[in-house]
């Protein structure tokens, strides 16, 4: 007997009568024999729930909560109460796609309101029920972006999170199309680089602001320019920072594509995320994924059902725009009730004390002489510094007070050498910081 | 019951065809495949002065729960397209040999040959 | 329905329901950055936590959930979610770590992705496994780049055609195309299996390989299933297995045993971790030995009792930010210690002897067009004795009004009315005696009350909805919306 297994012997022997059987494994006459296993796994024997308790928090021992002074695209924002108490509800955890939408409401509604504050972060017209992550979601509005201009060529910025490129790469290079990265000036796309790249075989071109660096770019005339050879603009944010920077939408892109971890998301080690997707809405079909849409039932009541589904693989099968079949529903609730309590004022103050936090760490840092910002441009919560000393010893020097941050940048690029990073959230208390200055000060 | 309409030409894929003069003719789906695919919610179609091509994919149509692609009977250029369909795409179930879909200049007329008359399709069914 | 509002519908300018700490430094404002500021205003709800919480509570009234009440939805296995695992995956460390912190500093969590992997590749017959695929069709994406990855390397380049029964899951065709390779597509026999002839008139030097699940989505078992490796093997493919009906299998059989090079197991299916109203979920993708240097990066490795993280350069690349759904591995490696091989192994024949119960003793009432016995899930096709021409669209629903899920149905598509029952092995007797009996019910009342089957649900929050309204106006925001009752008047 196990807690998880209601069947009692006398059940068992029930069933099998009433099947007419002596044995379950009759059942399998159809397995040929010599695949039949027989053998236990080798694998640990069954734990009590005391034990697996102790099990993890062994496990959990093994590593270290630090004090996060670093992004790239993981931000460590304040998470409010309401939202696991709200996404625990089992009415939301354990249901399945809501394809019932009867007993599935609740599911269908949250989407719906997801979608419109997607809507009006990125200045889009539409949003999908969200992607894995970020990075799959870059990949396929790329796909996107070829399939709406009919043509092959991708064109990359190089200020791109590293991840979302490795991610774009390996999807575009399967899948048959091709790519070229467009290189940086000063920290941000290179906008004269950018013209000889743009040929008639460019499909679009993805950007990311904040960018990788943490800096923002301005994009005043780039969709004009795409658009006047037929090719498409994919701007990729953060979407926390969408709150009060302009927005794609404002920028002229077609789409806009990024992850929501930034609104209050554990980092858990790097997922579960959710990517979000938008765009314009005469490209509604060109986009991949559920699509949650409002109508009424039979009795003229307001009520939300999944739709455009004729997209989507479960009908179309090899002539799907996507090979997706779920969307990450449990965090596109928890980005509903993060952007639903934090609201409208909410989350311009979360980037108000997030950019208080990072320029006082900035000018800071450069009074020490130590670090020099080698771009100069703006920026939000996240930041790059130059700095001659060894990021070895930062990294050693910062743990040692329970403190990440500082990250170096040199694994993702040579150009990147002596380049570091910082991000630092409205979570961050004047302590914390003092204490990663006076690190930092004491090193040489 | 699917209706056949006599003076129309049919291909296995279930498109008909309806000659306009020697050079020019309509395409459409037929009444089977519109009851088939149940309400239809939306139709794509190609840009006048466009090319298709005889048995090649030249748009889509959608229902709740299904979707086809179109399949050209007919090779040549598209000289109009039936923009009333796109916000309109009811039209096809209500009288799928009226709602056209696209006009086609024929590039080789001899392809008409090798469609079949209402008969045999009403056989096919 | 008694709640009808929408969050928006809640706010009054002005109100707030978050507290953060005050400012630090107001020295610095963002209108030092005024020109990258955005202009057009937000649509974002202004509400107090309490009508925050409120309206959240009230919209989940409206869901159904597996602790709702039986939730019988076939090649979705939605057994049960336990405790312990959300325990587990809240608390401590693990909701704590950023990927890029020192390696020193995550040691715990590599030990968990790196057990979980060598677990899970104990259990299927394979060597090692990758965690860091989001999804089943996620898997499939990854399995298949393997796939083509390995005869790239190989410079086999003109293997690039993929065997899929008619039988499969839609997403395994669109995996196949959205990897860059070509679906042939084979028709499945009289009793729905594989037809070895068909199978072996499309082998050729052009195959990668063949995808496939088993059980089959019609709940039955390839019997032969080594014939069918056997012949692709010869012909120089590779065998993926579509890990979705694992469940059926625990205990009995594995797929690496079976003759499958390449496959995905949805965590969210066969190792119960809450399938979230449509994720977040886990397809993790093992391999054969000869196929684990295409991984995909970033790898998780060991060595002596320290875990580090590598990049390989035969790997596909990368298909994902970090490693996974981390949280959603934690509850399913949760739910592997607690059971222990000695429990794990009855998951299969408990599932099994759970559906095979319901076959049996709702045969007389609905079509059963498979004559053997099912494995984890039985099909019927529609209803034995039904005058009125209910459709199995008017049984599902229904069921609703009985306070249980509707099964999967007019899946597969091999029959005209599917109902695609799967019980789990976490459902008790009484619970499946109770379904069965509000399925003989059903059987009546398409006698007796077709119109009340017809319109069901009656019970539900909302009834059946207008769906071909939703695809034509495609009103898809609460901007969207106001446009429309605006234009309505």
């Amino acid at each position: 007997m196990f807690k998880y297994f209601p069947h009692t012997k006398d059940d068992i022997e029930l069933m099998l009568k009433e099947l007419n059987i002596s044995s379950i494994d009759e059942l399998f006459h159809s397995v040929p024999k010599e695949v039949l296993l027989d053998k236990e796994y080798e694998i640990a024997s069954s734990m009590s729930e005391q034990e697996v308790r102790a099990y993890f928090k062994a496990l959990s021992e093994e590593n270290q909560e630090l004090v996060i002074f670093s992004g790239l695209g993981l931000y460590d924002h304040y998470t409010p109460s309401v939202i696991d108490a709200i996404t625990s509800r089992q009415e939301f955890l354990t249901s399945y796609t809501p394809y019932q939408p009867e007993v599935s409401q609740g599911t269908l509604q949250y989407i719906f309101e997801y979608q419109s504050m997607i809507q009006t972060l990125t200045g889009m017209d539409v949003s999908n029920a969200s992607m894995y992550d970020g990075t799959t979601a870059a990949a396929e509005a790329c796909f996107m972006a070829c399939s709406i201009a009919k043509r092959n060529k991708i064109l990359i910025s190089s200020t791109l999170n590293p991840n979302t490129i490795q991610v774009i790469k390996t999807y575009l290079k399967f899948k048959g199309h091709e790519y070229e990265i467009v290189p940086a000036k000063n920290g941000v796309l290179d906008r004269e680089a950018l013209e000889a790249y743009l040929d008639k075989d460019t499909a679009g071109l993805i950007v990311q602001s904040p960018n990788f660096f943490g800096l923002i770019e301005h994009y005043d005339g780039l969709a004009d320019l795409l658009h006047e050879t037929k090719a498409v603009l994919i701007q990729s944010s953060d979407i926390s920072t969408l709150g009060v920077l302009k927005s794609p939408g404002e920028n002229g892109a077609d789409i806009a594509c990024g992850d929501c971890q930034s609104l209050g998301m554990p980092l858990a080690f790097g997922g579960p995320t959710i990517g979000y997707l938008a765009t314009l809405k005469k490209h509604v079909r060109k986009m991949p994924g559920r699509i949650c849409g409002y109508t009424t039932d039979s009795s003229g009541r307001r009520s939300f059902v999944l739709t455009l589904q004729a997209r989507e693989q479960h009908i179309r099968r090899a002539k799907a725009n996507s090979n997706i079949c779920s969307n990450q529903s449990l965090l596109v609730l928890y980005s509903t009730v993060y952007l639903s309590i934090m609201g409208k004022q909410g989350i311009k103050d979360v980037n108000l004390r997030s950019y208080q936090n990072a320029h006082y760490l900035y000018d800071r840092l450069l009074k020490t002489k130590k670090f020099f910002d080698p771009f100069q441009q703006p920026f939000l919560k996240e930041f790059t510094l130059e700095t001659t000393i060894s990021h070895d010893l930062i990294k050693e020097a910062l743990w040692k007070e329970g403190i990440f941050g500082g990250f170096s940048l040199a694994q993702f690029s040579d150009d990147y050498e002596n380049l570091i990073n910082f991000a630092v959230t409205e979570k961050r208390t004047k302590e914390e910081i003092e204490k990663l200055l006076s690190v930092l000060e004491g090193l040489s | 019951m699917s209706k056949v309409l006599k003076d129309y030409l049919y291909s296995n894929d279930h498109e008909w065809v309806k000659k306009l003069n020697d050079e020019e003719v309509l395409v459409g789906i037929t009444d089977f495949a519109a009851k088939e695919l149940g309400s239809i919610v939306f139709v794509d179609l190609p840009e006048a002065g466009d090319n298709v091509e005889a048995n090649s994919e030249f748009g889509a149509v959608e229902s709740v729960k299904a979707a086809s692609d179109l399949v050209s009977p007919v090779s040549g250029e598209v000289l109009e397209v039936n923009d009333d369909l796109v916000g309109e795409p009811e039209l096809v179930n209500e009288d799928a040999f009226s709602a056209w879909m696209i006009k086609v200049k024929l590039s080789n007329p001899s392809e008409l040959e090798e469609l079949l008359s209402a008969e045999e399709y009403e056989q096919l069914l | 329905m008694k709640y009808d509002t929408l969050v928006f519908e809640l706010s009054k300018s002005g109100r707030i329901g978050y507290s953060l700490a005050k400012e630090q430094y107001p020295q610095y404002s963002l209108n030092d950055i005024s020109e990258y500021l955005r202009t057009d205003e937000l649509l974002l709800p202004e509400i107090s936590e309490l009508d925050c919480v409120r309206h959240f509570t009230n919209i989940s009234q409206k869901n159904f959930g597996v602790e709702s009440g039986f939730y019988p939805l076939g090649s979705c296995t939605m057994k049960y979610n336990p405790k312990i695992n959300e325990e587990i995956a809240k608390s401590y460390s693990f909701t704590k770590l950023h990927p890029y912190q020192p390696v020193t500093t995550v040691q715990g969590a590599l030990r968990l992705y790196y057990e979980l992997q060598q677990t899970l590749a104990k259990i299927s017959g394979l060597s090692e496994f990758t965690l860091n695929s989001y999804a089943g069709a996620h898997g499939e994406l990854v399995g298949l780049m393997i796939m083509k990855q390995y005869h790239l390397q190989r410079k086999d380049f003109k293997r690039n055609k993929v065997i899929i029964p008619d039988s499969a899951h839609g997403t395994n065709p669109a995996s196949v195309t959205v990897s860059g390779m070509e679906v042939i597509e084979i028709e499945s026999n009289e009793l729905g299996m594989v037809d070895l002839d068909a199978l072996r008139a499309v082998l050729s030097d052009e195959i990668a390989g063949m995808m496939l699940t088993n059980p089959n989505t019609l709940g039955i078992f390839e019997k032969d299933i080594c014939d069918i490796t056997r012949l692709v093997h010869e012909a120089g493919g590779l065998m993926y297995y579509d890990g979705a009906n694992l469940n059926a299998m625990l205990g009995k059989v594995r797929p690496g045993d079976m003759g499958f090079d390449i496959m995905h197991i949805n965590l969210h299916k066969t190792f119960s971790t809450p399938h979230g109203g449509g994720g977040p979920g886990s397809g993790p993708v093992g391999v054969k030995d000869f196929l684990t240097d295409y991984l995909p990066n970033p790898v998780v490795k060991k060595l002596d009792d320290y875990y580090y993280i590598a990049n390989e350069k035969d790997a596909i690349g990368q298909i994902s930010g970090y490693f996974g759904n981390f949280l959603v591995e934690a509850r399913a490696y949760s739910y592997i210690l607690n059971l222990g091989k000695e429990n794990l192994k009855w998951v299969g024949p408990y599932s099994v002897l759970n559906a095979n119960y319901i076959r049996e003793k709702l045969r007389n009432d609905y079509v059963l067009p498979i004559q053997d016995y099912c494995m984890h899930e039985v099909v019927f096709d529609g209803l034995v004795d039904n005058p009125n021409e209910i459709r199995t669209l008017d049984v599902a629903k229904r069921l609703l009004d009985y306070g249980m899920h509707a099964p999967t149905i007019y899946f597969p598509l091999l029959f005209h009315q599917s109902i695609m029952i799967e019980p789990t092995e976490t459902e008790s007797l009484q619970t499946i005696d109770q379904f069965i009996e509000t399925m003989k019910t059903i059987a009546e009342e398409a006698k007796t009350e077709p119109e009340t089957l017809r319109q069901a649900p009656l019970n539900t929050p909302i009834s059946r909805t207008d769906e071909v309204f939703a695809a034509k106006q495609m009103i898809f925001t609460y901007k969207d919306y106001l446009e429309y009752i605006r234009n309505e008047g």
